[in-house]
């Protein structure tokens, strides 16, 4: 009788486990499709063949979100020869690529690229991020406990932290000047202080369309590649290049999937393993150490 | 006396204009104007006085910059399937055609109303300057330093941080120093 009932109950188990794995995959793949971004959402796209350097938009920047004043004019060059990073202080920078074999260096305007499935935002575990219809991504400092989790998640590393300050610091990045401008339909002022329209400002599937026709009107001059349109899933800034994208900085090994694609799996598999398998092989368990207990219980009973 | 105040008075009204317009271009005779006062950039820079008879005498061809518009076939072979034979247009001042708020929403929303516009990609009126501009001005070996054309003004030096805006040179020897 006792054996029976083992029987049963591993059956039983192990039908349970099944079919939580299979609900599992099914969910996986009905109810988490990739989102592929808002459909009138905005976007900038950046030809690099365009920009002279001038640093303008980095200006025009600093004005805009009212940063801290800069360790060196904007109009002062020699920045230009370092590989700078976005940091607290600046939300876009400027770095220069001498390219082999060309006349000319090439510049590459950096800021958050505003992902349509953005990694800080689904990394974030009390939601301080907020991917808008117009295609900003949003953050709420109010809310940010400071894990710094979006700053490892961002494969652009984009996010800042305000280490400078002492009694609250956050998270500081480009926030396509959402509050100020692109909430009432009008460009970044980057976009707008840029002399060569390096960056072309419109609704991210125009300028794809936009992306494409240049490429195909100037088959010398392009490399025949967005940058962007596809990348982690596909972002609201998009580039344009005449080298190759890896000579200028960027990094193409990153792949076509939204960053939260490579953990969603993993994710649907946690509260299985939080839920089902304490009570599973607490049942195991005691399964196994029954006839101890009993024969303890024998033992005690003579 | 009366017959040189005419004159005088009709150029002040032409240069009155031409402040007011800002990149405006007074047709003074066939051949376009002498010169004309670039103001697209009044907010941080001083105007642009550019001298439009030498330009033409460097360019050779009005198409270089005018494009189709004032007559000549155009250079590119891309335009000439359209506009070879498509005349001089009414307008050939760089505004009529090159939006000076090409991503404000007005524009913009122009565009996608209309599915028939070939040149949804045309460059507003600051880049087609500078395009333009500084294409040439780089073949050619002429200026092409910011500062070359424009004189910043305060708000322009205040802007970039500039003049006497700039940060302490102790400030950057600070920093590295960490």
């Amino acid at each position: 009788m006792n054996e029976l009932s083992r029987r049963k109950f591993l059956k039983g188990g192990l039908a349970g486990g099944a079919m939580v794995s299979l609900l599992g995959k099914s969910s996986k793949s009905e109810a988490a499709p990739s989102f592929g971004g808002y459909p009138d959402s905005m976007g900038v796209l950046v030809d690099l063949t365009r920009c002279v350097g001038c640093r303008s938009c980095e200006a025009a920047c600093n004005k805009e979100q009212g940063l801290p004043a800069p360790d060196l004019p904007f109009d002062d060059m020699s920045v230009l020869e370092e590989k700078r990073r976005t940091s607290e202080g600046a939300y876009t920078v400027v770095n220069k690529y001498e390219i082999p074999g060309k006349d000319h260096p090439l510049y590459r305007k950096m800021q958050c690229n505003h992902c349509n499935e953005p990694a800080c935002l689904t990394s974030c575990f009390v939601n301080a991020y907020r991917k808008t219809p117009e295609g900003a991504v949003m953050y709420d400092p109010t809310v940010c406990v400071g894990c710094r989790t979006c700053m490892i998640a961002c494969p652009f590393y984009v996010p800042a932290y305000s280490y400078s300050s002492v009694l609250n610091p956050v998270i500081k990045k480009c926030i396509f000047c959402y509050e100020t401008r692109l909430k009432f339909g009008r460009p970044p002022a980057c976009v707008e202080a840029c002399p060569k329209e390096v960056l072309t400002f419109g609704k991210r599937t125009n300028l794809l369309k936009i992306a494409h026709d240049r490429i195909r009107n100037y088959p010398d001059k392009y490399v025949d590649q967005v940058y962007g349109e596809k990348e982690v899933g596909g972002t609201a800034w998009m580039y344009l290049s005449s080298a190759p994208f890896e000579e200028v900085g960027f990094d193409t090994h990153l792949g076509n999937d939204p960053i939260i694609n490579y953990v969603k799996e993993f994710l649907t598999v946690v509260p299985m393993v939080l839920t089902i398998w304490p009570a599973l092989f607490a049942g195991f368990h005691l399964l196994a150490t029954r006839k101890d207990v009993q024969n303890k219980e024998n033992s005690a009973g003579k | 006396m009366q017959m040189d105040h005419i004159p005088k008075l009709t150029m002040r009204i032409i240069l009155a204009m031409v402040l007011a317009f800002g990149t405006a271009q007074i047709s003074s005779a066939m051949d376009g104007p002498d010169a004309v006062e670039l103001n697209a950039l009044a907010e941080l820079y001083g105007p642009v006085n550019f001298d439009h008879t030498m330009h033409t005498d460097i360019a050779g061809d009005c198409a270089v910059c005018h494009h189709h518009t004032t007559g000549t076939p155009p250079q590119d072979p891309r335009c000439a399937k359209c506009h070879a034979k498509s005349g001089p247009a009414d307008e050939v001042a760089c505004q009529s055609c090159h939006a000076a708020k090409r991503f404000e929403a007005e524009y913009l929303n122009k565009l996608a109303a209309d599915n028939t516009i070939y040149h949804v990609d045309r460059l507003g009126l600051k880049a087609a300057y500078h395009q333009r501009c500084m294409g040439c001005h780089e073949e050619s070996g002429a200026p092409n330093g910011c500062q070359d054309c424009h004189t910043r003004n305060d708000a322009g030096d205040k802007v970039f941080h500039a003049g006497q805006y700039a940060p302490p040179p102790s400030a950057h020897k600070a920093k590295e120093g960490h």
